[in-house]
């Protein structure tokens, strides 16, 4: 089934937590280590010993701080610290410290392939242990029970799988960059919880399910498209959609609808007595936003004193990765319209793959320097995303130098002259319209290495030799 | 009566050894009081053998059995910490021992600190000193029964809504609770973490001054501890100038009447020494109670989740998980620790939090407000510290509401987080009884000087054993 054909407007939200790129936990001096040894990095706080207090570190602070300003939140003054009480064995002091009703960050957007999404809050927490589930028992893991986190939520402005996974995209390319977080899903310091619902166009809000054991972008969009297709089959059977938490198999791509009945838990919420309001002064937030990139809209306007057209700049500044490489090449190559051109064509029907600005920017170098023709160009960037190698190795083995030394030219023109008597006799006699036909034969003889205009002089020379 | 100078001046002349006051508080220590929980004399042999110099050298200091000792049971006076040693010493302990104090031992405290009579212990309750069918007070019972019998010089307890002054009251001694944030809570046992502070008994101001100077002060492991500087808490010559102090007069209500004849007594011997006096009005004073209910039982329902027996603790062997749990809880707590968390829980619920915790969170800053205007026009408050003098073992233990009355006088110091400290007024009968004073915040070095001045003025004359 495919919901664009059908009434039925999905309306999606999404929760992301996203592991802060500290190298201690949020409220101890343990080390943030990924797949150490079990319960090496372990202290009285993280493990919630009687007697042990939270100490805030400061550089999760500054990396919530900066998530917030990279999407544009309002950063608050002051924010609070809550416990949000509920009992399972990873939870090591039975509550979690989250922020409640006073998050460090709120109300703000990004573009996401031209469209607004609303961030409605950025608040930091605490991890849970983990768990480690064999036969007949369960281990906990308390590495990483404390590790830093964020969760950042959006208004329910998604309103397509694709998109989900666009804004996903997007938002891990952003914290990535800013250095906010690692965000590698496999290793789980980027996970997503969407929450979905369906009403036909123009309607209500439906009642929505959330979506959880997400471990991949695909896992999302399969997910989020079965789920549609779940609630607008019991709509369609005159059904009512419950209230569920929905379990996605990434092994069989199938959802299921988990823990029906309507048991919401009370966790209780009341502030952290353990930890003062957090306050922040303005400097530190000036401090922080001089160490951000530029936001798109400022990108925007920045490309189109470089001289790209309006619309060009829209599609590259809306772009993170885009954007990154179309500044990481500047530097390298001072060339704005070419560069954007690699990008708009080459870079993005290759789908923004993530390649070193140097050898982006070397291509280019030889395109325009003459080295290589433009399509060799193409062939050495598609080569360079496949093997990982520097463009001047490919253009060496596959032996991609342009030919420019006119004599070795003239002689395959000769030859193309000599193999195809019939049509040189026409084009001699003035059938001028072969010239396409010489140019590509000895293009064809060069194995495209030549310069096209350069040929055709050659060709017309020739014609008027001989 | 020895205070920790003097027996400093006898190490020094040779009079004295450490050890040799460390065995008389040893042989002090009688089992029939129970003061103790456990006894280190092992560990505070080897504190004497590290001769640590300092503000506390070779004075012996109970510790209130809350508050972690590395490598010591810390058992809360719970079942369900059976068997829990702490890898690590709460920041007041590192303190001590840099100071070259030395530990007695771990003292006796109703379960969690949740009591005012040191009788709702898993270990079973402690005895007042000057009579033993009288409760010693709560929850810090064991640390003032240990000081008032001599087997320590000075001890800590910890004081939620009146856990240290109000066994200071009862047996004869000197009791501070300080401004919140003023030592480091890192390594109490939380109760209410945002009433909780660490609390010194001692003999008298002085030695309670020195205590302070060394607990006191930031500590980065406690976020809630104040930078504000240390003062030199233990200079009390001369009070300060002109100081003017508050009758409360809602204070002076529903309290025994000899109870009011004693703290008269002080106060005219203050006005002797020139200090003024004005009655106040603090009309929340009568919401202190359940204000004090709702939030210290709020935190300790999210304080005390996590004594599950799983990691640490009394470990119950049950049919699957949640049943493990649930017989490590039926069975480690007691009675009056399961009716605190069912309250707690309750009054932070979301049918519920709206009614009670918010409200009483509410009625908390009043009570605050109340307190700060009042000291715009006197330097501290003079109370009553007790409305009776010990009440018999058994008489409350099936009655909350009326365990929880004294808690009137002293919980509102815990709401607003301002100092208190109560010593002693005289005696009634063979019971000695308290009076208090409450402060502005971070006034501990003058609240010590009006004790001093008391001191001086009215001596007591209650102490045991030739204390």
């Amino acid at each position: 089934m495919d919901f664009k054909k059908t009434e039925y407007k999905p309306t999606i939200g999404i929760e992301v937590h996203a592991q802060l790129k500290t190298t201690t936990k949020l409220f101890c001096g343990c080390p943030v280590e990924f797949g150490g040894r079990a319960n090496a990095n372990v202290c009285p706080i993280c493990l919630g010993l009687p007697g042990a207090l939270p100490s805030l570190n400061k550089k999760a602070v500054e990396l919530a701080i900066k998530a917030g300003l990279a999407l544009n939140c309002e950063i608050n003054a002051k924010s609070i610290f809550a416990r949000k009480n509920y009992f399972y064995p990873d939870l090591p002091k039975g509550y979690q410290i989250t922020q409640y009703r006073f998050p460090i960050a709120s109300s703000g957007e990004i573009l996401v392939e031209g469209k607004k999404i609303r961030i409605k809050r950025v608040h930091l927490e605490e991890e849970s242990a983990k768990l480690i589930h064999e036969e007949d028992k369960s281990l906990v893991d308390y590495n990483r029970a404390g590790l830093p986190l964020i969760e950042i939520v959006t208004e329910p402005d998604i309103d397509s799988p694709d998109m989900a996974v666009a804004y996903l995209k997007t938002l891990q390319k952003i914290l990535q960059f800013e250095e906010i977080s690692g965000a590698v899903m496999a290793r789980g310091e980027f996970r997503c919880e969407p929450n979905i619902s369906v009403s036909k166009k123009e309607g209500e809000l439906g009642t929505r399910t959330e979506v959880k054991n997400l471990n991949s972008f695909r896992g999302v969009k399969n997910s989020l498209l079965s789920e549609i297709e779940r609630q607008i089959g019991i709509l369609e059977e005159g059904g009512e959609v419950e209230q569920a938490t929905i379990h996605y198999s990434e092994k069989t791509h199938k959802t299921w609808a988990a823990r029906t009945k309507e048991e919401s838990s009370d966790y209780r919420y009341f502030p952290e007595p353990d930890l003062p309001p957090l306050l922040l002064d303005t400097k530190w937030i000036e401090e922080v936003k001089s160490s951000i990139g530029e936001l798109p809209l400022k990108k925007k306007e920045k490309f189109m004193k470089l001289g790209l057209s309006e619309e060009d700049a829209v599609i590259i500044s809306n772009s993170v990765m885009a954007s990154r490489l179309m500044e990481e090449t500047l530097k390298i190559v001072d060339a704005p319209v070419e560069i954007s051109k690699w990008i708009l064509r080459d870079y993005r029907s290759l789908g923004e793959p993530d390649i070193p600005a140097k050898d982006f920017a070397g291509m280019i170098q030889m395109v325009i320097e003459g080295k290589i023709s433009r399509n060799a160009g193409a062939e050495v960037f598609a080569e360079m995303v496949k093997t990982e190698k520097s463009p001047e190795e490919i253009v060496k083995e596959k032996n991609l130098s342009k030919i420019s030394d006119s004599e070795t030219l003239e002689q395959m023109v000769r030859e193309v002259f000599e193999e195809n008597p019939d049509e040189s006799t026409r084009f001699k006699n003035g059938e001028k319209k072969l010239l396409g036909f010489f140019i590509g034969q000895v293009m064809k003889k060069t194995g495209g290495k030549a310069d096209p205009r350069e040929v055709s002089r050659l060709v017309s020379e020739y014609e008027k030799k001989y | 009566m020895k205070t920790i100078l003097e027996y400093q001046e006898k190490f020094r002349k040779g009079e004295i050894s450490p050890l040799d006051l460390l065995s008389s508080c040893l042989e002090r220590i009688d089992p029939s009081l129970n003061a103790y929980i456990t006894v280190t004399e092992e560990l505070a042999r080897k504190g004497l053998e590290k001769s640590t110099e300092g503000k506390l050298k070779g004075i012996p200091v109970a510790i209130k059995d809350n508050i972690n000792i590395k490598g010591v049971p810390t058992t809360c006076a719970s079942n369900v910490l059976k068997g829990f040693i702490p890898p690590y010493s709460a920041t007041v302990i590192e303190r001590i021992e840099k100071s070259g104090g030395i530990f007695t031992g771990k003292t006796n405290l109703d379960e969690f600190g949740m009591g005012s009579s040191t009788e709702r212990s898993y270990y079973g309750p402690s005895k007042n000193p000057f009579d033993p069918t009288k409760v010693p007070g709560g929850s810090s019972g064991g640390s003032a029964v240990a000081v008032a019998m001599g087997s320590a010089v000075i001890s800590l307890g910890s004081d939620t809504g009146g856990s240290v002054r109000q066994p200071a009251s009862y047996c004869g001694l000197v009791g501070l609770k300080p401004t919140y944030g003023r030592v480091s809570r890192y390594g109490l046992v939380a109760f209410g973490s945002s009433l909780d502070q660490i609390g010194i008994i001692g003999r008298n101001a002085e030695d309670v001054g020195i205590m302070l100077e060394v607990i006191a002060g930031y500590d980065p492991k406690d976020s809630t501890s104040s930078e504000k500087e240390v003062e030199n808490y233990s200079d009390l010559s001369k009070p300060f100038k002109n100081i003017k102090i508050g009758l409360p007069e809602e204070y002076f209500k529903q309290i025994n009447t000899e109870v009011h004849s004693s703290v008269m007594k002080i106060k005219k011997a203050l006005e002797k020494e020139g200090i003024s006096f004005k009655s106040v009005s603090l009309p929340t004073t009568d919401y202190i109670i359940p204000t004090y209910q709702v939030i210290s039982y709020a935190e300790a329902s999210s304080n005390l989740a996590r004594y599950d027996g799983v990691r640490y603790g009394l470990w119950a062997n049950g049919e699957n998980f949640r049943d493990t749990i649930r017989k490590a809880r039926d069975e480690g707590f007691l009675p009056e620790v399961k009716r605190r968390i069912l309250v707690g829980t309750f009054v932070l619920s979301s049918e519920a939090i709206a009614e009670y915790y918010e409200r009483a969170d509410l009625i908390r800053r009043l009570i605050t407000r109340e307190f700060n205007e009042v000291f715009k026009e006197v330097d501290c408050l003079l109370t009553p510290a007790t409305p009776t003098p010990a009440f018999p073992i058994g008489e409350r233990t099936d009655d909350p509401i009326r365990m929880h009355v004294p808690d009137r006088l002293t919980a509102g110091a815990n709401l607003s987080g301002i100092p208190a400290v109560v010593a002693p007024a005289g005696m009634i009968g063979k019971l000695p009884i308290g009076y208090q004073l409450i402060g502005k915040h971070f006034d501990e070095k003058k609240l010590l000087s009006i004790v001093r001045l008391v001191e001086e003025n009215v001596p007591f004359k209650g102490f045991l054993n030739g204390f």
